[in-house]
């Protein structure tokens, strides 16, 4: 029985919502990690807050690009070891829209999060809290960005073995566009100046990677399961 | 139905290991005599440039190793869709062969590109969009390689890498115009901008003939390790003892 692949995609979300709530590590332990990466760097670099200041877009982005990495390999790895990604690929529903689902809700449970618990770390970077609206939409725009790139990614590893480093090898070049975008636009919402030219852009990189992304994901996804 | 008959040639690892061993003397003799040539007017018959004098002579090797490293991504990307659709293992094992032919040419690029900025801009490496794009191009190649390393199922590792390969084409204009946007916002104006100078009829044809000489000795090397990679695919084949034996 076919049901429509919107039917289908929201039965994978609201499943694996529940799965992540049942087991909240997964969710949690991403969100950490930006933490103490954020808190790094004022150790190695300086203390003095107008220095920071100026470094706070790199420390934020790479902190969230690597948690963003870290989270990636949990997207498609359990589903696929416990057989789970066999039975979507297998139930002819439209496994392209159920990707999409379960990528939609990774993002949901920990790009947003992140982008969401940034100005914590953004004020401890000596950020003002004028600039947290800005620092928040870019890395939640962001975030959504590399998610969709990383499922690509996430899906062409399941084959792989030791597929973490791997999936970063693969991502991160990737990658470049929307770290390149969202630093700017983060450090325009820091500087006080105005963030739409790279939000656009971000925006467009975005749109290009849900009307692509799933596709790739999806066709990864039945080389790793063959 | 006749004209793709070539086309249906090409699957078949025999004829393109024939093929291969035929056609490679002949493409390194010709890559050879066309480098040879374009050395001798690179280096001895064209003028000297007004403004960088003797030092621009670097081009003739930089500019067809950079040109190069993005048009054997290309081939590999190409190799690797015609493998994914059609089912050609040829057309795998040909992109699988491309991969560290690019990467060397992408690294032989950076690296006469930090000879020639040493003189030009004072310092070996600057965040120049164009070496920054190239520097990407490199670690494309290394994700590449590293994903078909990395997958022992040697049919899943030429699907998966290719399904990469058509991912990084898509990702290439991307990267490259974000680099440039990038840099067009940091860059101090302490860095000359070499810019597109017109070129003098003596200095571009060593260029193109530089140019033609390394796309051959690019297809001479794939050729090589074309036939390497069939051999090793295929070497419970019955066709592999016929040729070595």
């Amino acid at each position: 029985m076919k049901a429509a692949p919107l039917v289908a995609a929201r039965l994978v979300a609201v499943r694996d919502l529940r799965l992540a709530f049942r087991k909240p590590s997964q969710v949690i332990q991403p969100l950490m990690f930006f933490m103490i990466v954020a808190t790094l760097f004022p150790l190695t670099l300086t203390p003095e807050m107008s220095r920071l200041r100026d470094a706070a877009p790199g420390v934020l982005w790479i902190g969230a690009l690597l948690s963003s990495l870290l989270a990636l390999e949990f997207l498609f790895r359990d589903d696929a070891v416990d057989g789970t990604l066999e039975q979507f690929a297998l139930s002819g529903q439209s496994l392209t829209w159920m990707l999409f689902a379960k990528t939609c809700t990774h993002w949901l449970l920990t790009g947003l999060p992140l982008a969401l618990s940034a100005p914590i770390a953004a004020a401890a970077l000596g950020v003002s809290m004028d600039a947290m609206g800005g620092v928040v939409a870019s890395l939640a725009l962001g975030s959504f960005a590399m998610s969709l790139v990383g499922a690509i990614g996430a899906g062409l590893t399941l084959g792989a073995r030791r597929g973490g480093v791997l999936l970063s090898l693969l991502t991160l070049p990737l990658a470049v566009p929307i770290l390149i975008f969202g630093a700017r636009a983060t450090q325009l919402a820091i500087s006080g100046g105005d963030i739409a030219p790279p939000m656009y852009l971000l925006g467009a990189i975005a749109v290009l990677g849900v009307t692509l992304a799933p596709l790739a994901a999806a066709a990864a996804v039945r080389i790793g399961l063959e | 139905m006749a004209t793709w008959t070539w086309f249906h040639r090409l699957a078949s690892p025999p004829h393109v290991y024939a093929f291969a061993r035929r056609w490679t003397p002949w493409f390194g003799g010709f890559a050879a005599f066309a480098m040879v040539v374009a050395l001798y007017g690179g280096l001895v018959l064209a003028p000297a440039d007004y403004q960088q004098k003797d030092a621009f002579r670097m081009v003739y090797v930089h500019a067809p190793t950079a040109w190069l490293s993005l048009m054997i991504y290309t081939t590999m990307a190409v190799a690797a869709a015609v493998g994914l659709i059609w089912r050609m293992k040829v057309a795998h094992a040909a992109a699988a062969a491309c991969a560290p032919i690019g990467a060397w040419f992408t690294v032989a690029a950076l690296g006469t590109g930090m000879l020639w900025g040493k003189p030009m801009w004072g310092a070996y490496w600057v965040w120049d969009p164009r070496l920054t794009a190239e520097l990407v191009l490199l670690f494309l190649y290394f994700g590449y390689m590293g994903l078909r390393a990395g997958i022992e199922d040697p049919v899943k590792a030429d699907k998966a890498s290719a399904m990469l390969a058509v991912v990084g084409v898509v990702n290439v204009p991307i990267i490259k115009f974000s680099v440039e946007w990038w840099n067009s916002l940091h860059q101090t104006a302490t860095v000359m901008q070499l810019g597109k100078p017109k070129m003098d009829g003596d200095m571009l044809w060593p260029l193109l003939l530089m140019l033609l000489g390394f796309a051959l000795y690019f297809i001479t090397v794939l050729l090589i390790r074309l036939r390497a990679e069939l051999l090793r695919r295929e070497r419970n084949a019955s066709w592999v003892r016929e040729v070595l034996t």
